[in-house]
C-alpha cells in the first residue's frame, strides 16, 4: 500500500474538492441563473421566476435551431452508422496494406483541431464547388459532421467484433444459412449494442460541435449551439440561453447513461 | 466472392467518402494558400504566390499569436496534469470503493455536459458581477476577470477529463506490490510518488497531453467569450475566412504543423504505441 501520512491524505482530499468544486459549480450556477428574473445572469440571485423558462418553450428560433441540430444529428449519425461499420469490419476481418493509414485516415477528422476540418470543409464548398455551380447548402453541414463522427461508430464497433467468437459464424454457415442470413440472425445481434452505443455517441458529438459548424453552415441556419453562441455574442437575454444550456446539461446525461448500460449489459452477457 | 473483392466492396464507400471530400479538402486547403485574393473585389483567384506566407511571417501580429496559442496549450496541458495526478493517486489509493466509483462518475460526466454550456458556465463564473468575484471580494481577491487566465482556466475545464480518465486508470492499474516494495524499501509517499508512480504512469498523461494540446491549441470560441481582447491562432483564421480565405489556409498550417511536431516528439518517447 501507498503509505500516505494524515496530512498528505488531507492535502489530496483537499485537491479533489476543489478539481469537484472547479468542475460542477459553474454548471451549477448556469442552472440556477436560469431561474433568476434577471435580464443577465449575476450572483447572488435577487429574484427568482420561471419567466425565462416559460419563453424559451415558446421561442421560435429555439425551436427552429433545435429541429437543425436533430436533422443534422440524425443525418451524421446514419452516415457515420453506413461508414464507420463498413470500415470496422474490413479493418477486423482482412489483413492488407495500407491497414494504418485506413485506421489514421478515421481518426484524422476528429484528431485534427475544429477548425481546421471547418477551414477545408468551407474552402472546398466556397471555392471550389461554388465556382462550378455545386451549391452544398444545408446538406454541407450534414456531410462535415458525418465526417467528424465515423470514428464514433468505428470504435465501438471495432471493439465489439474483436471480442466475438467467429465459430459462431462458421456454424451458421455450416448450418446452411446465406451469408445475409448468416449477418442478420448472427453477426449483427452480437454486435448490436455497440452499433446503438456508437448511434448515441456519434449523435452526441455531433450535436455538441460548434466550431465546424460554424464555418459549414449555410447563411441564416442556426443549430442549437450556433443559437446558443449567438445569444451569448448579444448577452441582452442572458437568463434565455441558461435555459436552453440547463436543458442541454441535463439532457447530455442521457447518453453517457445509456451507453454506460448498455456497455454494461454486455460485460455482464459474456 | 474473393477476399480481396470482398475487402473492396467493404472500403470503396468509406475510402470514397472520406479521401474524396475530407483529404481533399485539406489538400485543396493547402492549395489555397498559395492562390491570390483580387485586392478590390476580394474573390479569390487560382495562382501560385508566397504572398500569403510572407505576410504571415513578417506580421508580427501573427508570431505573437501563434506563440501565445502555443503557450495557452502548454498551460492548459500542465495544469490538467497537476490537477490530475492528485485525483488519480487520491481515488485509485485513498478512495473507499464507493467513493471511487462515484469520483469515477463524477469526472467522466462533465465530459458531454455541452462545450457551450461550459464556456458560459465560466462566462458566468467569472463576469464581473459573478459568482468568483462575489465569492472572494471580501476577502480581497478580486478574479481575473475576462483574461488570458480566464482562458487557460476554461480551456483545462473543458479537457482535464481527457487527462483525468487515462491517468486514473494508469493509476489504478499499478500493481499494489510495488507500492510494498517501495515503502518497505523505506521511501516516503513522496519519494515513490515521483520515482514509482510518475514513471510508470508517463505513457498515460502523454497520451492524456496529446488531447489537452491539440485540443486547446485549435480554440477560439473560449478566447472569444471569456479571453477579453485575448486572441489566438483561430480567432485570426476565424476573421479572415470571408476577408481574405488564402491567408486563412495559409494560417491555418500553423496549428496542424505545432500538432505534427508534438506528435512526433511524443512518437519519440514511444508513448503513442501504448495508448
Amino acid at each position: 500500500m501507498l503509505r500516505l501520512s494524515l496530512g498528505a491524505k488531507f492535502t489530496l482530499g483537499t485537491i479533489v474538492a476543489m478539481a469537484l468544486a472547479f468542475m460542477y459549480i459553474p454548471l451549477f450556477l448556469v442552472v440556477i441563473n436560469s431561474f433568476s428574473a434577471a435580464r443577465l445572469s449575476s450572483w447572488p440571485i435577487a429574484e427568482f421566476s420561471t419567466i425565462w423558462w416559460e419563453k424559451a418553450f415558446v421561442s421560435e428560433p429555439i425551436r427552429a435551431a433545435l429541429l437543425n441540430s436533430v436533422i443534422v444529428g440524425l443525418g451524421a449519425t446514419v452516415i457515420a452508422l453506413i461508414l464507420g461499420t463498413l470500415v470496422a469490419f474490413a479493418l477486423q476481418r482482412y489483413t492488407f496494406f495500407g491497414k494504418q493509414t485506413v485506421n489514421l485516415l478515421v481518426v484524422l477528422p476528429i484528431a485534427l483541431p475544429g477548425i481546421v476540418t471547418g477551414v477545408a470543409l468551407n474552402n472546398t464548398y466556397n471555392q471550389v464547388l461554388e465556382p462550378i455551380g455545386i451549391e452544398v447548402g444545408y446538406f454541407g453541414m450534414i456531410i462535415a459532421h458525418g465526417t467528424f463522427c465515423i470514428v464514433m461508430v468505428f470504435n465501438n464497433v471495432l471493439a465489439r467484433l474483436r471480442r466475438i467468437n467467429p465459430s459462431i459464424e462458421e456454424a451458421s454457415r455450416d448450418l446452411g444459412a446465406t451469408p445475409l442470413q448468416t449477418f442478420r440472425l448472427v453477426t449483427f445481434p452480437q454486435f448490436r449494442s455497440a452499433f446503438v452505443a456508437g448511434a448515441i455517441l456519434a449523435f452526441a458529438l455531433s450535436f455538441d460541435e460548434v466550431v465546424v459548424t460554424i464555418f459549414t453552415a449555410p447563411p441564416g441556419v442556426d443549430t442549437l449551439p450556433l443559437w446558443i453562441m449567438n445569444q451569448m455574442a448579444r448577452p441582452n437575454e442572458a437568463s434565455l440561453v441558461n435555459v436552453v444550456a440547463t436543458v442541454v446539461i441535463l439532457a447530455s446525461f442521457i447518453p453517457v447513461w445509456v451507453s454506460q448500460r448498455l456497455a454494461r449489459g454486455a460485460d455482464e452477457r459474456e | 466472392m474473393n477476399r480481396r473483392a470482398q475487402l473492396s466492396a467493404l472500403l470503396a464507400l468509406p475510402m470514397l467518402w472520406l479521401i474524396g471530400i475530407y483529404i481533399f479538402s485539406l489538400v485543396m486547403l493547402l492549395v489555397t494558400a498559395f492562390w491570390v485574393t483580387d485586392p478590390f473585389t476580394s474573390k479569390v483567384k487560382p495562382g501560385f504566390t508566397l504572398r500569403n506566407f510572407e505576410q504571415i511571417i513578417a506580421n508580427p501580429a501573427y508570431a505573437t499569436t501563434s506563440l501565445r496559442t502555443l503557450g495557452i496549450a502548454l498551460a492548459v496541458t500542465v495544469l490538467s496534469i497537476l490537477i490530475s495526478v492528485p485525483l488519480g493517486i487520491f481515488m485509485a489509493k485513498v478512495a473507499s470503493p464507493k467513493l471511487r466509483a462515484i469520483l469515477a462518475v463524477a469526472i467522466t460526466l462533465p465530459l458531454w455536459a455541452g462545450y457551450l454550456v461550459k464556456i458560459l458556465a465560466m462566462r458566468i463564473t467569472f463576469t464581473e458581477e459573478g459568482f468568483f468575484n462575489s465569492m472572494l471580494g471580501p476577502l480581497g481577491i478580486s478574479g481575473p476577470g475576462f483574461s488570458i487566465v480566464t482562458v487557460v482556466l476554461t480551456l483545462t475545464y473543458l479537457w482535464l477529463p481527457y487527462m483525468a480518465v487515462p491517468v486514473y486508470t494508469a493509476i489504478r492499474q499499478l500493481p499494489p506490490n510495488l507500492f510494498d516494495a517501495s515503502s518497505d524499501l523505506g521511501a516516503g509517499a513522496g519519494f515513490t510518488i515521483r520515482t514509482v508512480v510518475l514513471p510508470l504512469i508517463k505513457p498515460a498523461i502523454i497520451a492524456g497531453s496529446i488531447f489537452t494540446f491539440s485540443l486547446s491549441l485549435g480554440d477560439y470560441i473560449a478566447a472569444k467569450f471569456v479571453g477579453g481582447s485575448t486572441q489566438m491562432i483561430g480567432s485570426i483564421i476565424a476573421s479572415n475566412i470571408n476577408l481574405n480565405p488564402p491567408i486563412a489556409a495559409a494560417f491555418s498550417l500553423v496549428p496542424i504543423a505545432f500538432v505534427v511536431i508534438y506528435l512526433l516528439s511524443v512518437q519519440r518517447t514511444g508513448a503513442l504505441e501504448r495508448m
